[in-house]
């Protein structure tokens, strides 16, 4: 019925010298053929639908809550996309097509090489102008039901409206993203592919594929997992002891920062500093309008924390044994003058020595796991370079 | 290892469930209690004999019995020369800790982290840090028949947590002596809860992952002369509990509040509020804030409220024009409470509350399980699907090359030999040039190892 070939490298069979070069618009009908096998971790299921497979699945926690221990279940994850929808998502992923002037793309902040994160304290958008916050890596971010520092987008299609259109990062708007992709008659080949019957491209659809891509990064391998799944060995005993440290009742870091994912999903005033020279960043109190939540952000997942400095909302951290070290400075240390903040009841004085903040810093970097990373493409639809600005290569 | 073997002595006296049989390790004054832990498997009981042992023991194992031996007097006693931050740590399910004497430590007695079916009884925690026994993300549970003393958050806390009985412990001189937060199913009774800050706290706490607490039955506790100064680490939840009060019930719903002796607190016997009752927290929409069906039965209350001072006292004279703090005040917003014999207490604020038609709980023995939560049995087939989606996928695609050969070329292989897979795959040797050396699955059980190998070699797409 359907091939048994896999695409997992999108086979593209034009030469360059097809091109039209006009605006990264492609005279030629589409060679691009989507995957039609779910990416690594993902079970084919009728109707050609991903279901993601995983040890995790398997457990229990506590009032479904997805949070708990060694062996607690993750939550539900946003799953059911087709494997051409994946693969479309991930095509635009990497297409600066998808940014106003065609120079930057969700892999720009998003690179899968820096945790899909962007190595930056604040990231870069179209015209290089600099934006208020560092880039929040996207592993396991389909298990989140809060996204942005600040929460305010409760689904993967609503948070892929912000960069999209924000001025200062991807600097689109809806009427010339549709334009941009139904000129492209690739896109539409492709959209076709993964929606069937469809008509010309939504926005919606696009939405969607960028939500399945999103949803397919999965981080739950590291030799942490390892250790949880039962296999002692899986972690030095220092970096047991780090563990220890780090469930502490002095360290605290897992009441916020608690299994299986490594956040609690909630919404926290911890009191990081600013950039220097920037105005107070007041978080989640500037969506909602409650004062009480003034300099509240998202407990980041820090799975994968090795590999996505600097920290912070602010990226005001350029190592983790600095973002360790914070947490024992004194409560509210780091809060400007005058200002007047909830600082959540765990941030306290721990005391810790240097010797327990290297072990945390070595436990954390237990957390890594890349194995499922998806592949780049070669080529993006537009004809365009992946990526667009790519900050590995500083372009 | 040699001393470890030397420390496992074969009881063989139990006949486990997993039909291994259990073993007893006996842990010596001088020897390590974590070595023992390390040793273990699921089923054995370590015990410890009196002695001192400076260390933080942390369980990640499901069903082990952790004992201290007592003789004439002497004790297993954890010492944390308020250097250590706990002395136990555990995230197993069916853990029990008994029988320990517990000194100085800077973070919590004994503190679990998800597991279901612990019992934590006889224990002796003086001077512990934050909490002296701390279950979290637990269900059903026992805590029974624990001494705790000079504890600066509270003594015994359970936190979001379901089905617990919390029964005949004596907790003082902490901040708060009982404190049952974001946790429904709670039994808190026979507990001796007396100079402490604030004796028995049933909260909702914001901002936490699970967002409720109900079903709490309060009852045959003595709540006696709570008034010690509060010393609470500043910014805590509990450095807001006014010195001298009984109990607090804030935001929590349907907590029944049955026979209990609430004597001599010197600022109020009982205070039901919201969550406004705690500022500087910053506002959480998905907590309810308001304490509903509040169920007051008899209770035995008098001599509280005569040193009264702060939003109780106020409140007081505005309400009473009394200068005494009340039996029971009511401040929060809740609906639908009641109370038995409302004229036999100085009171306020319980002018919306009926007359409850519940006289008793004597229906409710226990709010623990009739049978343990059970271990989910997690059949091989879905433990090889799990395994090769989970991590073998990311290295062998179907009929595709990624970074190891394509499944189709491992089935012709090894087909009907999963078991040559799954012994391969534990210490991989390089056999083709062309794919790059395979890291060894070693840390996956026998049983995973062959799951999914038989998982892999039946896939057809």
């Amino acid at each position: 019925m359907r091939s048994v070939f896999i695409h997992i490298i999108l086979r593209f069979g034009l030469s360059l010298a097809l091109w039209s070069g006009l605006g990264g618009v492609v005279a030629q009908a589409s060679e691009f053929q989507l995957a039609d096998t779910c990416p690594p971790g993902f079970l084919l299921v009728e109707p050609n639908q991903c279901e993601l497979r995983n040890l995790y699945q398997l457990y229990p926690s506590l009032q479904n809550s997805g949070v708990g221990g060694l062996k607690s279940g993750v939550p539900d994850i946003r799953e059911g996309f087709s494997p051409q929808q994946i693969d479309l998502g991930r095509l635009m992923f990497f297409d600066p097509l998808l940014s106003a002037d065609s120079s930057v793309s969700c892999a720009s902040c998003h690179h899968p090489d820096m945790g899909f994160s962007d190595g930056r304290d604040r990231s870069i958008g179209i015209e290089n102008q600099v934006i208020n916050r560092s880039a929040p890596s996207l592993w396991n971010v389909g298990f989140l039901r809060r996204l942005f520092w600040d929460g305010r987008a409760s689904s993967l299609e609503e948070q892929i409206q912000g960069p999209l259109y924000d001025a200062k990062e991807m600097g689109n708007n809806p009427a010339h993203l549709l334009t941009s992709l139904n000129n492209n008659t690739h896109y539409v080949d492709l959209f076709q592919q993964a929606f069937a019957g469809s008509q010309g491209i939504s926005l919606d659809q696009i939405y969607t594929a960028l939500a399945a891509f999103e949803a397919s990064l999965i981080s739950l391998n590291s030799r942490y997992d390892q250790y949880a799944h039962g296999y002692a060995d899986a972690l030095s005993k220092n970096e047991i002891e780090g563990l220890n440290v780090f469930r502490s009742f002095v360290a605290r870091c897992s009441e916020c920062h608690t299994p299986p994912l490594f956040t609690n999903q909630e919404m926290a005033v911890i009191g990081t500093p600013d950039t220097d020279g920037m105005p107070f960043d007041t978080g989640q109190a500037a969506i909602t309008g409650d004062a009480s939540q003034r300099g509240s952000f998202k407990v980041p997942s820090i799975r994968n924390i090795a590999l996505t400095a600097p920290y912070m909302h602010s990226g005001k951290f350029t190592s983790l044994r600095d973002t360790v070290e914070f947490y024992t400075l004194g409560r509210g240390h780091a809060v400007p003058e005058g200002e007047s903040l909830n600082i959540h009841w765990h941030i306290w004085e721990p005391k810790l020595s240097d010797r327990e903040l290297d072990q945390i810093v070595e436990f954390l970097q237990t957390l890594t796991d890349e194995s499922l990373k998806p592949m780049t493409p070669k080529e993006v639809p537009s004809g365009l370079k992946p990526f667009g600005i790519n900050p590995i290569e500083g372009a | 290892m040699k001393l470890l073997s030397k420390l496992i002595t074969v009881a063989a006296t139990t006949f486990w469930l997993t039909s291994s049989w259990a073993a007893t390790i006996n842990v010596e004054d001088g020897q390590s209690i974590q070595d023992a832990v390390t040793a273990a498997a699921p089923g054995d009981t370590i015990t410890v004999q009196p002695g001192t042992y400076k260390e933080t023991v942390y369980i990640d194992k499901d069903n082990i019995t952790l004992q201290g031996v007592i003789i004439e007097g002497e004790w297993a006693n954890l010492e944390g020369e308020s250097q250590r931050n706990d002395a136990i740590l555990y995230s197993g399910s069916g853990i029990t800790i008994e029988n320990f004497k517990i000194t100085h430590y800077k973070g919590n007695g004994i503190m679990g982290q998800a597991g279901n079916n612990y019992i934590i009884r006889n224990n002796w925690v003086i001077d512990t840090g934050v909490y002296g026994i701390f279950p979290e993300f637990g269900k059903n549970g026992l805590i029974e028949h624990n001494v705790l003393s000079g504890i600066e958050d509270a003594a015994i806390y359970v936190g979001m947590c379901d089905n617990v009985d919390v029964r005949h412990n004596e907790v003082f001189a902490s901040v708060a002596g009982i404190e049952i937060e974001n946790t429904r199913h709670a039994l808190v009774e026979n507990n001796y809860v007396h100079d402490n800050t604030g004796g028995i706290l049933a909260f909702v706490t914001p901002g936490l992952p699970i967002k409720t607490t109900y079903d709490v039955i309060i009852r045959d506790n003595f709540v006696v002369n709570n008034n010690l100064e509060n010393f609470a680490i500043p910014g805590s939840i509990v450095s807001f509990v006014p010195r001298g009060t009984g109990m607090i019930i804030m935001a929590a719903d349907d907590v029944i509040i049955e026979n209990n002796i609430i004597t001599g607190n010197d600022n109020i016997g009982i205070a039901i509020a919201s969550l406004d009752f705690i500022a500087s927290v910053a506002s959480d929409p998905d907590s309810e804030p308001n304490p509903d069906r509040i169920q007051i039965l008899n209770n035995l209350m008098w001599d509280n409220g005569n040193n009264t001072h702060g939003d109780v006292k106020a409140l007081a004279l505005a309400t009473t024009l009394s200068t005494r703090g009340p039996d029971i005040g009511n401040i929060g917003a809740g609906i639908d409470g009641c109370i038995l014999e409302k004229d036999r207490y100085r009171s306020y604020g319980l002018g919306d509350y009926t007359r409850c038609e519940r006289e008793s709980t004597a229906d409710v023995t226990t709010y623990t399980l009739a049978e343990p939560v059970p271990v989910r049995v997690i059949a091989a087939s879905e433990k090889g699907e799990a395994a090769y989606f989970g991590i073998c996928a990311g290295c062998h695609a179907y009929n595709a090359r990624m970074i190891g050969p394509p499944t189709v070329s491992i089935q012709a292989m090894y087909q009907g030999r999963p078991e040559a897979i799954a012994e391969y795959i534990a210490a991989p040797i390089r056999h083709r040039e062309d794919y790059p050396e395979m890291p060894p699955q070693n840390y996956l059980s026998d049983e995973v190892r062959l799951a999914a190998a038989k998982y892999m070699l039946q896939l057809t797409k």
